[in-house]
């Protein structure tokens, strides 16, 4: 009798795991089909095509189903470019500064102090920063310009720096630390200095774990909303030079949402907003998984 | 002999380099850090703290309160979810399409998490903007650091833990359930408390979810009450919200310093959280191993 009761709950509680693991790709499918099945209405039922979307900068959906609006989102999406990229260019040289820094340069203070402490602002909210954005680098552009406003694609790109420079700093760190020592003993060996062994042994070793923390950082930025909302401007125009406000995808689509009628023209073009973020994520996951076979693959080729 | 010394001076030059640019890194963080507790504790007044209209107390009761719900979904799911990767799940094109499932959840913009909240758990349900839809789109957001914390865990556990138990006639699940989970149980937990101290600043996901208002009656117990603190199916603005409300409609006079002040109450919640996160996982470790 009480042997029945085991199997029986050997197979009940192994059902109900396998259930819950089942559930996450359930879920994962659903996320996607609903982003899918809202944001493709743009294109179906509104009639526009993706080239007018992604390339044209005439933004005037209109709010009701009748549509009849147009739904060029090019302005959004260079907004998105533009900030995002000027945070990678803040961010990397620094970020990769300062994992060496803390692997090669100094190890021990690296890993007493200088890790944690990074990875104590990997936890930062992003509206925290945000807000010391809006409240301290805004002013602070305005003044140092002389600008009218200080929201600009300048304070979204620092803003977003400094929101990824920890997660880029931990991974590349954990990159160079996983390049093996007898790398750095043969070249110290031949007699290169510390920064010949970094430059040309370490650096080239660890390239893949390094673009992987790259990516990660961006797609970070790319998918953050409320932080770029707060000091990006809003002012949907094509931005003159880095000193000018523009706009971005995440703070239409954090700002605008709430006003749209639901299955409207505005509402769905929002929707397809949200369905090229999560076309944009999962490229940035594909270009990871190929970084990661690739060094896989030149691994298997050394040997 | 020339290249020697002037390969030794680059040496020199990139070393100071390194150096400089770690410091100042590790300064502006600082910098941050004490700016935003500096300005919150500069423009604090007694009245900041209470549960009125006025003061953060209800949006910091409604953060932990959405954290605590969260959690409730997304600490059962995501440990299910790792122990059916470590120990059920064989490997083939299903698991790995799992493998894929948890990263594109782990990288999804809380934007579209909080769209996606939006249109499953408001509209379709018919609801307003209330504290347990935030909760699910939040956890939807945490449940793959849950689940990849311990999947890892269990996947490192010596193997004669298994071997041990399944030896004495214990069953598969009695295995996992006995031994190998309560052995895993420190990595979970650090887990668990880093998913909630992410949830904290949640903002975005939280927008058309949870709502950016909220009205309790503290004298109200009635759980189906809306204004009743308990009642899960009110809305719920919380800190992070509360802060970026402040931006947007600056209403009050005093809203920039109430946004100051819910800024440090928020950055301190969170490294407490973090440095908590760490200590107990240290604590833990140090335990099993027996030193």
């Amino acid at each position: 009798m009480e042997k029945k009761s085991l199997f029986w709950k050997e197979h009940f509680w192994r059902g109900l795991i396998t259930c819950c693991g089942l559930f996450v790709i359930v879920l994962t499918l659903a996320i996607g089909a609903f982003l899918v099945y809202k944001g493709s209405g743009t294109f179906t039922k509104y009639g526009h095509s993706i080239f007018e979307f992604l390339f044209s900068s005439k933004w005037s959906p209109a709010d009701n189903s009748t549509g009849g609006g147009s739904v060029g989102a090019a302005v959004y999406i260079v907004g998105s470019l533009s900030t995002c990229g000027l945070a990678l260019l803040i961010a990397t040289p620094f970020s990769l500064a300062a994992a060496i820094f803390m692997t090669e340069i100094s190890p021990k203070l690296g890993n007493k102090f200088f890790r944690p402490a990074v990875e104590l602002f990997v936890g930062i909210p992003s509206v925290i920063y945000g807000w010391v954005g809006l409240t301290t680098l805004v002013p602070a552009i305005k003044k140092v310009f002389h600008l009218n406003m200080g929201y600009s694609v300048l304070a979204a790109g620092i803003v977003l720096a400094v929101m990824i420079f920890p997660s880029i700093t931990t991974v590349a760190a954990d990159a160079i630390k996983s390049v093996p020592i007898d790398y750095r003993k043969a070249a110290y060996g031949l007699g290169a200095t510390r920064w010949q062994v970094i430059y040309q042994i370490v650096l080239p070793a660890a390239k893949p774990g390094i673009f992987t923390g790259i990516i990660m950082g961006l797609a970070r930025a790319f998918g953050e909303a409320l932080a770029v909302a707060m000091v990006i401007g809003k002012m949907r125009s094509f931005p003159k030079s880095i000193l000018s406000p523009t706009t971005n995808l995440t703070s239409a689509i954090a700002s605008d949402m709430g006003g749209a009628m639901e299955g409207g023209e505005y509402n769905t073009a929002l929707w397809t907003m949200a369905l090229l973020l999560f076309l944009i994520s999962l490229l940035f996951i594909f270009i990871i998984h190929r970084i990661v076979a690739q060094k896989g693959e030149e691994k298997d080729g050394n040997k | 002999m020339e290249t020697n010394k002037k390969a030794k001076q680059i040496d020199r030059i990139m070393t100071a380099v390194f150096v400089t640019v770690a410091g100042f890194f590790l300064l502006l963080l600082a910098g941050i850090a004490l700016l935003v507790i500096g300005r919150g504790i500069a423009g604090f007044e007694p009245y900041m703290l209470s549960f009125s209209r006025k003061g953060i107390g209800n949006q910091l009761f409604n953060t932990i309160y959405l954290v605590f719900l969260s959690l409730l979904v997304s600490v059962p799911l995501g440990i299910a979810t790792g122990v059916y990767l470590a120990e059920y799940a064989k490997p083939g094109k299903l698991t790995n399409f799992l493998g894929i499932c948890i990263e594109t959840l782990s990288s999804l913009p809380s934007i579209v998490v909080g769209l996606f909240g939006y249109l499953v758990f408001i509209v379709m349900v018919g609801a307003k903007w209330n504290l347990a839809s935030g909760a699910l789109a939040v956890s939807i957001l945490n449940l793959p650091l849950i689940a990849t914390t311990t999947k890892d865990a269990m996947l490192s556990m010596p193997k004669g833990y298994r071997m041990g138990s399944m030896g004495l006639g214990a069953t598969h699940w009695q295995t996992i359930k006995r031994v190998l989970l309560p052995a895993c149980m420190p990595r979970i937990l650090t887990g668990i408390i880093l998913a909630a101290g992410r949830v904290f600043g949640e903002a975005a996901a939280l927008l058309y979810t949870a709502g950016m208002s909220t009205d309790i009656n503290w004298n109200n117990w009635d759980l189906t009450s809306p204004t009743c603190p308990l009642n899960p199916f009110r809305p719920g603005e919380t800190l992070a919200l509360h802060i970026w409300a402040s931006r947007t409609e600056a209403i009050g006079a005093d809203s920039v310093q109430i946004a100051n002040f819910s800024s440090a109450v928020l950055l301190i919640l969170v490294f407490a959280f973090s440095i908590g996160a760490r200590v107990l996982g240290r604590r833990m470790e140090r335990k099993i191993g027996g030193k």
